[in-house]
C-alpha cells in the first residue's frame, strides 16, 4: 500500500539521495512481472473492445483518439511505477538516472508486446465464439490498417516509448514534473470537457475561442493542444505551490476567521453554480442535473456510511420509495389512488413515507453485525424493487410498466420543474443539495454526530458510555432515507415516469463507489466524487461527458472501488478522521518518529506540537 | 456533588440502604459458573476493592452489573431499583460508569470529543435542535464543552492544552487510562467501576493514580469499585475489600482482615500455604 | 428455565417492541398461509381457503413433489456455493461478496468448454466423459480465479477494519461481472443440448435425470470436501487458522498458503456448482452469479456461518423455501403472480432467520476475536 498521507513525511525523515544506479542494474524479474501484468491488462482492454468503441472520440485532432489513449496509459504507468523506490527508514534511495528510463522502456515494451501478440493471434485464429470482440475491426485498429507484422513492431515501439517516457518523468525535478503532468492533464481535460466547454462558450459568446481550440468534428486541434499545454505548463510553474500555501493558510486560520473564509468559499461556489447554468445549454444543464441528483443521493448515503459507519447496500430502496410515492401522489395515471397532489405537498408525504420505510427496514437490521447488515440491506433493496415490479402490487404501482405521465414539480405555483427544462431541474436539485449539505454539516457537529462517531469507533463502548446505539443508528438510517427520498421525488418529476428497472441494486453500488471515491465522511469529498465520476463516466443509466464509455463504466467503477480500497481507502478528498482511522498505525509511527507522542514519563509539558489533526 | 460526601463514611453507610446491591447474582457461561450466588453491597461514598486470582470472576461482575453479559440468576439493585433487563446504556444513564481492563477509547476522536460524547445520556438536544441551531442547542453545546474541560482539568496538565484536540490514539498508555476515567466521570455517575486502573503503570504513575481515586470520591462524591491486583494500591485506597475466587465471595472486610484471612491466602497461594 | 427465557426475551425499547410485533406478524403470515394451504388441499371450496384466496386451486401431489425436488436440486447447488462463503468467513472473518461471481465464471467456463466439445462431437458421443472434462476445467479455472482474487484484492487488506475487505469484494464482484460482460457479450448463452436420459423423468419418484445428477454430484463434492477438511493435514491447518490465525502461525502453519488453499477449495466448489447450474438451467449470462451468490450467502448464514454441514443444510432450506414457499404460503393468501416473488422469498428467509436466530440455525463458528 502506498501510504498517501497528506500532512506527514517531514523533511527530517528524508535521507540524502545516493548516486543514480547503473543503467542496467535492475531487478529484471520485477520488471518482467510488472510488464507482463500490464501486457495482460492491455490484451484484456483490447478484447473488451474499448479501443474500437472509443476510437470514435477524438482527443487531439489528427493524432490521438480515446481508444488509443486507453492503450497508452498502462505502459506509461508501468514505466513510471517501476522506478518507484520504497521510502523506508534505513533504505538508501538513489537519485533518478538513466536506469529509470531503461527500466521504463523494458517494462513498456513488454506491455506493448501483449498487443503485438494479440495482433498475431487475431490474424491467425478465430476465437470469436466465446470472445465477442475477436474481430477484424479490432485487428484493423491494432494494425492501423496494415499487415499484422506492422502491429508487432509498432506496438513494441509504442509500448517502449510510453514506458520510457514514464521513466523520464522520474528524471524530472518536482517542479518540471508537476508542469509536465499539468500540461498533459490540461490537454486531456480539455478534450474530455469538450461538449461542456463548447456549450458554455456558446452561452458566453466565446465561440471564437472554442472554435480555435476544438476541431469541427470533435477533439482538440493540435495547435490548440500545444497552446493549451504551454499555457497550463507556464501556469503550473508560475503558480507553483501558491495553491498549496493558500490552502495551508486557510487550514491554519482559527475560529471566526476560519468560518468567515469558509463562508466566503461557499458563497463563491454557490454563486458559480447559480450563474453557470444561465449560460449553459440544455445538454450541460442535463448533465448538471444528473450529477446533482447523484450528489444528493451520495450525501444521503454519506450520512449512513460515512458518519454512522453503517454499510447500507440497499440505499436504492429509499430512492425507489421516494420516486414511487411521489409518482403515486402526483400522477393522474397512478393505477390505484391518484390524489394528484401538488409536488411540494406530496414531498411532505413522501418524506413521511420514506422515513417510515427507513424505520421499518432499519429496525430489524440495526442490531446486526456490520457485514450481515450490508447483505440484509441489499436484500431489502432487492425485495422492494421486486415488490414494485410484481403483478401482485401492479394494481398500485403498475408492475413492470411502471407509472408514466408524472407531472413536473410545481413550486409554489411559480414555476413547473420537469425534464423538458433541465435548467430548472438543476436549480431544484441544487436547492435540495444545499439542504442536504446543511443537514449533514449541522448534524456532524452536534451531540448526535458525536454519538455516530462513537458508534462507528466502538459500539460496545459507546453503549457502555450511555449512548443508545440502536436509536442513534436508526436515526442515521432514517436521515439517510429521507435525503434519498428527496432525490427520488425529484427524479420522478424530472423523468416523468418511474420503472422498477431504474432501481437496480447497481444504483446502490454506484452511489457507494461515488462516496468512497470522494472520501467517506467528507462532504466536499462526496460532492467532488460524484461530480468527477458521474460527470465524466455517467450514472447507471445517465450518460456522462465521455458517453462512449457507457458500456465500460460499470467495469471501471468496479475496478475503481477495488483500487481505491487498496491504495487510498480514505478517498480522493479524505475526511481527517477517516484518514486517522485507516492509517492509525502509520500516523502514530510518524508522530513517534517526530517525537510528538507524549512519552510515558512526559507530564504535560511537551513543547508546542506541529501535528495538527 | 461534593457536599454529600463529607459526612458519610463506611460507618455511617452501614445503617443506610446500599447504593448498589447484588443479590445471589450468578453468571453462567455454558455450564461454567463465572459468578456463583454473589451477594455484594456498595454504599454511597465508599471505595471497595474487588480482588481475587485470575479467572475469579471480577471482570464478569462488572460486565454483569453493566449488562454487558446476561446474568443467569439473582438480582442487581441500584438505588432500590432492579437493573435486570436494562440495556447497557440504560444502566449507564441510571448512574453507573465503568472503565475497561484493556483500555478502549474512541481512538480516532479527540480527547475532548471522547469526554464530550460520554455526556450523551445527560444531555437532550436532538437532531432538530442541531438543525435549527436553536439557542438551547448552542447553550447545551457550550455546557458540554465546559463540563468536559472541567473534567479534563481534574487530571492536572496531562490532558488539557493542545492535547485536548489530539486524537486519543496519540496518548501515552497512562494518559489513555486517565482519559478512560475522565470519560466515565463525564457520564455523571454515582458509582464508578474501575477495572485495573493502574495495570501496566510504573510506580510513580500508579501512586499518582491511587491519589486520584481518593480524590474522585472526596471531590466528586462518587462511590467507587476497583478491581486491582496491586495490593499496595488496594491497601491505599479501599475502605473495604472483597475477595472473589471461582465466582464465590470468600472474604470481605478491611484490608488487614482480608490480607490475613487463611482462605484468601489459600486462594492465592494454594492449599497448605495458609498454615504456618 | 422459564425465568431465564424471560430475562432474555423481554422487550426493552421501542425497537424491541417493534421487532417483536414484526416477528409475530411474520410467523402469523406464515402460519395462516400454511393453514390456508392445508385447507385448500383438503377441499378447495372449504370456507377458510375461499376466504384466504377465492381462486384457490391447491397443488396436486405430483406438483408438490416436483417443487420439492427442484428445491432440493437448487438447494444443493446453493449449498456448494455457500461452502465457499462459509470457509472464507471462518478463516478471514469477512464476506467474500465476489464468490457468487466465481460461480458465474464456473458456469461460463462450462458453457465455453461444452460448446467446444459439442462442436467436436464429443458431447453427444460421450456425455459422461465430457461432463467430467468440463467439471475438471471449470474447477481449475474457478480455483485459479479465487486464488488470484485473494492475492490481488484481499491479501493486502488483512488486518484492516472489517468493512474494508467487504467493500473491496463488492468491487471485485462488480468487476468480474463486467469483465464477463465486455469479453463475452451481454447475450444469454446456452449450454448444448443434453442427452434424453438427462431430460426425461425417471421412474424413481418421477424425477428428471438432471436433478438426480445435480443432487448426486453435490453430495459427492460435499463428501470430498468433508474428507479434505476433516481428514487431511491441510484440512487440519485450515481449521487451526480458522480458530486462531496467529496461534496457528506460531505452531508452524503457513497461514498464507492455508488461506490460498481455502480460497482454492471454495472456488472449486463454486466451479462445480456453476456446471450444475448449466446442467439444470442450460443458460448463463454475466449476471448469473449475483442472485445465487446472495442466496448461497443466505444459506451460509442460515446454516450458521463457519459450519460446513450447516452450509449444506442452509442451502437445502433456502432452495426448498424459495421453490415451495411462494406456492405454499403466498399463493394460498391470494398473492398473485407468486413466481415473480421467488427471489423476494429467499431474501425474506434470510431476514427472517436473522430476526429469529441472529447466529443462524446451528450457531456460528468464528475466529476467537470475532466472537464477542
Amino acid at each position: 500500500m502506498t501510504a498517501t498521507l497528506p500532512p506527514t513525511s517531514s523533511p527530517q525523515l528524508e535521507a540524502p539521495l545516493a548516486a543514480p544506479r547503473p543503467a542496467l542494474a535492475h531487478d529484471w524479474r520485477r520488471i518482467a512481472r510488472m510488464g507482463s501484468i500490464a501486457a495482460f491488462a492491455q490484451v484484456f482492454i483490447a478484447l473488451s473492445n474499448m479501443p474500437v468503441a472509443l476510437d470514435g472520440r477524438t482527443m487531439v485532432k489528427p493524432v490521438l483518439s480515446l481508444g488509443y489513449l486507453v492503450l497508452l496509459i498502462l505502459p506509461f504507468a508501468a514505466g513510471y511505477r517501476q522506478g518507484h523506490q520504497t521510502k523506508l527508514e534505513g533504505v538508501t534511495q538513489h537519485a533518478a538516472g538513466p536506469n529509470e528510463v531503461v527500466g521504463g522502456l523494458a517494462c513498456g515494451m513488454i506491455a506493448g508486446g501483449g498487443l503485438s501478440l494479440l495482433a498475431v493471434l487475431l490474424a491467425n485464429f478465430d476465437l470469436r465464439d466465446p470472445l465477442v470482440n475477436w474481430s477484424p475491426i479490432l485487428l484493423d485498429t491494432l494494425t492501423f490498417g496494415n499487415a499484422p507484422w506492422f502491429a508487432v513492431v509498432i506496438w513494441l515501439a509504442i509500448g517502449a516509448g510510453a514506458g520510457a517516457s514514464g521513466g523520464v518523468l522520474r528524471l524530472l525535478g518536482p517542479r518540471s514534473r508537476r508542469a509536465t503532468v499539468t500540461m498533459v492533464l490540461a490537454v486531456i481535460g480539455a478534450a474530455v470537457l469538450e461538449s461542456l466547454m463548447v456549450d458554455l462558450a456558446d452561452g458566453l459568446r466565446l465561440e471564437a475561442l472554442t472554435d480555435r481550440l476544438y476541431a469541427k468534428r470533435g477533439g482538440v486541434t493540435w495547435p490548440g493542444a500545444l497552446v493549451l499545454a504551454a499555457v497550463s505548463g507556464g501556469l503550473a510553474v508560475v503558480g507553483r505551490g501558491r495553491f498549496r500555501t493558500a490552502r495551508a493558510r486557510l487550514a491554519n486560520l482559527e475560529g471566526a476567521k476560519r468560518s468567515r473564509a469558509n463562508a466566503g468559499l461557499i458563497l463563491a461556489a454557490a454563486a458559480v453554480l447559480i450563474v453557470l447554468p444561465l449560460f449553459a445549454g440544455k445538454l450541460t444543464n442535463e448533465l448538471l442535473a444528473n450529477v446533482g441528483l447523484f450528489v444528493l443521493l451520495a450525501l444521503g448515503l454519506n450520512v449512513v456510511v460515512g458518519l454512522a459507519g453503517i454499510l447500507d447496500l440497499g440505499y436504492v430502496a429509499f430512492f425507489a420509495v421516494g420516486s414511487y410515492s411521489a409518482a403515486v401522489l402526483t400522477a393522474a395515471t397512478s393505477p390505484k389512488i391518484s390524489p394528484e397532489m401538488p409536488w411540494l405537498v406530496a414531498l411532505i408525504v413522501v418524506v413521511v413515507i420514506t422515513g417510515l420505510v427507513g424505520l421499518f427496514i432499519g429496525a430489524p437490521v440495526i442490531r446486526m453485525r456490520g457485514d450481515y447488515l450490508a447483505i440484509v440491506t441489499l436484500g431489502f433493496g432487492e425485495i422492494i424493487r421486486l415488490l414494485f415490479q410484481s403483478d401482485w402490487l401492479s394494481g398500485w404501482f403498475g408492475g413492470a410498466q411502471g407509472i408514466t405521465l408524472i407531472p413536473g414539480a410545481n413550486i409554489f405555483g411559480l414555476t413547473e420543474v420537469s425534464g423538458t427544462d433541465p435548467r430548472r431541474v438543476f436549480y431544484l436539485v441544487l436547492a435540495f443539495c444545499a439542504l442536504a449539505i446543511y443537514v449533514s454539516w449541522r448534524l456532524e457537529r452536534s451531540r448526535l454526530g458525536r454519538a455516530w462517531m462513537a458508534v462507528r469507533e466502538d459500539e460496545t463502548v459507546a453503549e457502555a458510555m450511555g449512548i443508545n446505539t440502536v436509536n442513534v443508528k436508526l436515526l442515521a438510517f432514517v436521515v439517510g432515507a429521507i435525503l434519498g427520498s428527496f432525490s427520488g421525488a425529484i427524479f420522478a418529476a424530472k423523468v416523468g415516469s418511474v420503472f422498477p428497472s431504474s432501481f437496480l441494486i447497481l444504483v446502490s453500488i454506484v452511489i457507494l463507489v461515488v462516496v468512497i471515491f470522494g472520501g467517506m465522511g467528507n462532504i466536499v469529498g462526496v460532492i467532488a466524487g460524484s461530480a468527477v465520476l458521474i460527470g465524466v463516466l455517467g450514472g447507471p443509466k445517465q450518460p456522462g461527458l465521455l458517453a462512449e464509455f457507457s458500456e465500460f463504466k460499470l467495469l471501471i467503477y468496479g475496478a475503481l472501488l477495488v483500487w481505491m480500497m487498496l491504495a487510498r481507502p480514505e478517498g480522493l478528498i479524505p475526511s481527517v478522521r477517516r484518514t486517522r482511522e485507516l492509517h492509525q498505525v502509520e500516523m502514530a509511527q510518524d508522530a513517534w518518529l517526530r517525537g510528538q507522542v507524549d512519552g510515558e514519563d512526559g507530564g504535560g509539558g511537551d513543547p508546542q506540537p506541529t501535528v495538527q489533526p | 456533588m461534593t457536599d454529600v460526601q463529607a459526612a458519610t463514611g463506611p460507618a455511617a453507610a452501614a445503617v443506610r440502604q446500599p447504593l448498589l446491591e447484588t443479590r445471589r447474582l450468578s453468571v453462567e457461561f455454558g455450564g461454567l459458573k463465572a459468578l456463583d450466588d454473589l451477594d455484594l453491597e456498595i454504599y454511597e461514598g465508599e471505595i471497595v476493592s474487588v480482588i481475587g486470582p485470575n479467572g475469579a470472576g471480577k471482570t464478569t461482575l462488572f460486565n454483569a452489573i453493566t449488562a454487558t453479559v446476561e446474568s443467569s440468576d439473582g438480582d442487581i439493585v441500584f438505588e432500590g431499583r432492579s437493573l435486570l433487563g436494562l440495556d447497557p446504556n440504560r444502566v449507564t444513564s441510571s448512574g453507573i460508569a465503568r472503565t475497561f481492563q484493556n483500555v478502549r477509547l474512541f481512538a480516532n476522536m479527540s480527547v475532548l470529543e471522547n469526554v464530550m460524547v460520554s455526556q450523551h445520556c445527560r444531555t437532550k438536544q436532538h437532531a432538530f435542535g442541531a438543525l435549527l441551531y436553536t439557542r438551547a442547542f448552542r447553550r447545551e453545546e457550550a455546557e458540554i464543552r465546559q463540563r468536559a474541560e472541567k473534567i479534563l482539568e481534574f487530571f492536572g496538565t496531562r490532558l488539557v492544552g493542545y492535547r485536548m484536540d489530539q486524537p486519543a490514539f496519540t496518548l501515552s498508555y497512562a494518559n489513555r487510562r486517565r482519559l478512560e476515567i475522565a470519560r466515565a466521570m463525564a457520564t455523571q455517575p454515582k458509582l464508578i467501576l474501575l477495572d485495573e486502573p493502574v495495570a501496566g503503570m510504573n510506580p510513580v504513575e500508579s501512586a499518582e493514580l491511587t491519589g486520584l481515586i481518593g480524590r474522585l470520591r472526596d471531590e466528586w462524591g462518587f462511590a467507587i469499585v476497583v478491581i486491582e491486583h496491586d495490593m499496595g494500591v488496594v491497601r491505599e485506597v479501599s475502605d473495604r475489600v472483597v475477595v472473589l475466587d471461582h465466582g464465590v465471595k470468600i472474604a470481605e472486610g478491611d484490608y488487614a482482615d482480608v490480607a490475613n484471612d487463611p482462605q484468601v491466602i489459600e486462594a492465592y497461594l494454594g492449599k497448605g500455604a495458609g498454615d504456618p | 428455565m422459564i425465568g431465564k427465557a424471560l430475562r432474555r426475551k423481554a422487550p426493552r425499547t421501542g425497537v424491541d417492541w417493534f421487532l417483536t410485533v414484526m416477528r409475530v406478524a411474520a410467523l402469523t403470515v406464515v402460519a395462516v398461509g400454511l393453514l390456508a394451504f392445508i385447507a385448500q388441499e383438503i377441499d378447495t371450496n372449504n370456507p377458510f381457503a375461499r376466504w384466504a384466496n377465492p381462486d384457490a386451486t391447491g397443488l396436486t401431489r405430483a406438483q408438490f413433489q416436483g417443487l420439492i425436488v427442484s428445491g432440493v436440486a437448487q438447494g444443493a447447488m446453493y449449498g456448494l456455493i455457500a461452502l465457499g462463503y462459509s470457509m472464507v468467513y471462518g478463516v478471514l472473518g469477512f464476506i467474500n461478496f465476489a464468490h457468487g461471481e466465481v460461480f458465474m465464471v464456473g458456469a461460463m467456463t462450462g458453457m465455453i468448454t461444452s460448446t467446444k466439445l459439442a462442436d467436436a462431437g464429443m458431447w453427444e458421443s460421450n456425455f459422461i466423459g465430457s461432463l467430467v472434462l468440463i467439471v475438471f476445467v471449470s474447477v481449475i479455472v474457478c480455483a485459479l480465479t479465487a486464488v488470484i482474487m485473494e492475492r490481488v484484492a484481499y491479501r493486502p487488506l488483512r488486518g484492516s477494519p472489517r468493512l474494508i475487505p467487504l467493500i473491496t469484494s463488492i468491487g471485485v464482484s462488480f468487476f468480474l461481472q463486467n469483465v464477463s460482460l465486455v469479453l463475452l457479450g451481454p447475450a444469454a448463452k446456452a449450454y448444448p443440448d443434453v442427452p434424453d436420459w438427462v431430460k426425461s423423468k425417471h421412474t424413481f419418484l418421477e424425477i428428471e435425470g438432471a436433478k438426480i445428477l445435480v443432487i448426486v454430484v453435490a453430495a459427492a463434492s460435499m463428501v470430498c470436501l468433508w474428507y479434505v477438511v476433516e481428514r487431511t493435514k491441510s484440512g487440519k491447518a485450515m481449521r487451526a487458522v480458522a480458530e486462531d490465525a496467529e496461534i496457528a502461525a506460531l505452531m508452524g502453519i503457513n497461514v498464507n498458503r492455508t488461506i490460498v488453499k481455502v480460497f482454492a477449495l471454495g472456488g472449486a466448489m463454486a466451479g462445480m456448482a456453476g456446471i450444475l447450474w448449466g446442467i439444470l438451467f442450460r443458460s448463463v449470462v454475466h449476471t448469473t452469479g449475483f442472485l445465487p451468490g446472495i442466496k448461497a450467502f443466505s444459506a451460509a448464514v442460515v446454516g450458521g456461518i463457519g459450519h460446513l454441514g450447516g452450509a449444506m443444510t442452509g442451502g437445502l432450506s433456502i432452495g426448498v423455501a424459495e421453490s415451495v414457499g411462494p406456492l405454499l404460503i403466498l399463493e394460498p393468501l391470494g398473492v398473485s403472480g407468486v413466481s415473480q416473488l421467488r427471489d423476494a422469498v429467499a431474501f425474506a428467509v434470510l431476514i427472517g432467520v436473522l430476526l429469529l436466530r441472529p447466529n443462524g440455525l446451528f450457531g456460528e463458528r468464528l475466529p476467537s476475536e470475532d466472537r464477542t
